[in-house]
């Protein structure tokens, strides 16, 4: 059926304008900033070797790291909870449990930042209850620090990791679990001797997405750490804009996207594609 | 129907996990109800001064006309690019399929500073040659928004189109329909729920898309992201409260909308 000439060209032809258009727009100027990265302000690999050695950019790397981890843990196992009731509650669970999942799932990133502003600052939701009810007479800092990202980040990445989880839950064989209660084995013990080993390529998978998306992440880190907990994607942000270092900017974005390559890479030893959906 | 129910320790920890993703959407009610001119809680009694400096300020409206016009001009580049393409690889079959659809993924699992970082590349490049397609016009973010929602609307014609019988597309072939009439009279009004589904998602990216257009604006092309941001940098406006809330149930109503939708194609 394929390889006749009219065939070939009629899939060039359709294949053709969107394969150009992401060449010219994306592909080409990717390697632009590539370029900015070994020849500003100087030829040569010197902004990789001041990635190596500037103690802000490593503070900031491993800043972003600590908060990738500590934001995948919370987000898998917050989502792993509501999509055990999404997936196997009884119907009316299920529809609380995805209008939770997907309400805040279509929300802008930005949308639900302020939301998180709206509860966290100083004068938000929480500070002005606890100070009405003479719990605290300062204001809690919540927010425009490291805690406010890491609340804001899982947040956002919660319905992520539910979709993985979710595929994987609903495709084990019914079979082992009912065996396992059969033979005895407690609600708990089935929990975490059966049930959690199943979902084993769910947890992999949205733990991978959760924190490949951390790493990069730019909006929530902005609007909730203050400018005070800045993250890899807005020092990039501010060596383009602020402090202008274009090749520093540009070194930096090389390093991330070689880095998440890497992760996908892994990511894709152990689980399939369709399985992430 | 699955036998293996959530016990009550995993519907507790579902009920806080809820509660957790529904309460900064409710905590913007009230501070969008606040008489003050800063954000803060209304202490007695309610305004809604916020809501109506949305309608009588002009930049809100101009913010608000401009993401639609983007997000209209670019859903629809992204569709059809996306459209041509996905029949290309159904149709054909083409070696290396894989592959080109990888490549076009592309800005999908690229971390987005990075795409916004290339896209900003892209558009002070062009600035030299025209002023009007570079950075900082609306034209510009219209392309950068296209090349950022691509390959959302291709995975989406992608699985309508896995979905479809093979079998009419060979029959209409046997019977010697050209490939015109084949994509446009036998694939297309099959998979135009697909079709549909792709151009409002490309809006909706496109609408709400900040990260990218952060980098590639400063005074001209002010999208309603990019105005939201400004106001929530410095100076917090609780105008942004007023606007969540509408945001919030316009979503909660497109969503309603569409479990009808699906229901009745359901059934």
């Amino acid at each position: 059926m394929r390889g006749t000439l009219s065939d070939r060209m009629g899939a060039a032809l359709l294949m053709a304008p969107l394969l150009l258009f992401l060449l010219l727009a994306y592909a080409w100027p990717f390697l632009g900033v590539v370029k900015w990265s070994v020849t500003l302000p100087t030829p040569g690999l010197g902004q990789y070797g001041a990635l190596a050695t500037d103690a802000l950019v490593q503070s900031v790397f491993i800043r972003t790291l600590r908060i990738a981890l500590i934001v995948t843990v919370v987000s898998v196992a917050a989502a792993y909870a509501i999509t055990m009731v999404w997936v196997r509650g009884s119907p009316a669970q299920r529809i609380v449990a995805e209008f939770c999942i997907l309400v805040p799932f279509w929300i802008s990133v930005l949308t639900r930042a302020f939301g998180w502003v709206a509860l966290l600052s100083n004068r938000g939701l929480i500070n002005t209850w606890l100070q009405s009810i003479g719990f605290i007479s300062e204001p809690l800092a919540l927010v425009r620090n490291e805690f406010g990202v890491i609340v804001g980040m899982t947040h956002f990445l919660i319905p992520f990791a539910v979709f993985p989880l979710a595929s994987a839950m609903r495709s084990l064989d019914e079979r082992v679990l009912l065996a396992a209660r059969g033979l005895g084995s407690s609600r708990m013990r089935t929990f975490w001797t059966v049930f959690v080993p199943m979902t084993r390529s769910g947890i992999i998978g949205s733990a991978m997405i959760v924190f490949v998306f951390s790493l990069g992440f730019f909006v929530t880190p902005a609007v909730l750490g203050g400018g005070r907990s800045v993250m890899i994607a807005e020092l990039i942000y501010l060596r383009i804009f602020q402090s202008p270092d274009w090749g520093l900017g540009a070194a930096i974005s090389v390093v991330l996207v070689l880095f998440v390559g890497a992760l996908m890479a892994v990511l894709f030893r152990y689980v399939r594609p369709k399985q992430l959906i | 129907m699955p036998t293996y129910r959530p016990g009550p320790v995993s519907l507790i920890l579902a009920v806080l996990v809820a509660l957790f993703l529904l309460l900064p959407l409710l905590a913007v009610i009230p501070v969008s109800l606040t008489p003050s001119r800063m954000l803060a809680m209304p202490t007695g009694e309610l305004s809604l001064r916020h809501y109506r400096s949305l309608i009588e300020d002009p930049r809100w409206l101009d913010a608000i006309l401009l993401s639609i016009r983007i997000g209209i001009v670019s859903s629809v580049i992204s569709t059809v690019l996306a459209l041509c393409f996905s029949l290309g690889v159904w149709m054909f079959q083409p070696r290396f399929t894989a592959a080109l659809v990888g490549f076009v993924l592309l800005p999908m699992v690229v971390p987005p500073v990075v795409s916004a970082i290339t896209l900003y590349f892209l558009l002070t490049s062009i600035s030299g040659m025209s002023s009007f397609f570079g950075y900082d016009t609306w034209l510009g973010v219209a392309m950068a928004h296209s090349v950022m929602t691509v390959p959302f609307a291709t995975v989406l014609i992608l699985v309508s189109l896995s979905q479809l019988d093979r079998r009419i597309d060979l029959a209409a072939r046997g019977l010697g329909a050209s490939v015109w009439e084949r994509a446009t009279r036998i694939i297309m009004p099959n998979i135009k729920f697909g079709i549909v589904t792709a151009a409002l998602l490309s809006f909706v990216l496109s609408w709400e898309e900040i990260g990218v257009t952060l980098f590639i604006t400063s005074v001209n092309a002010i999208t309603l992201p990019r105005l939201m941001w400004m106001g929530l940098r410095d100076n917090i406006d609780p105008a942004i409260a007023a606007l969540s809330v509408i945001l919030i149930i316009i979503t909660v109503l497109m969503l309603a909308a569409r479990s009808v939708v699906v229901k009745a194609r359901g059934s």
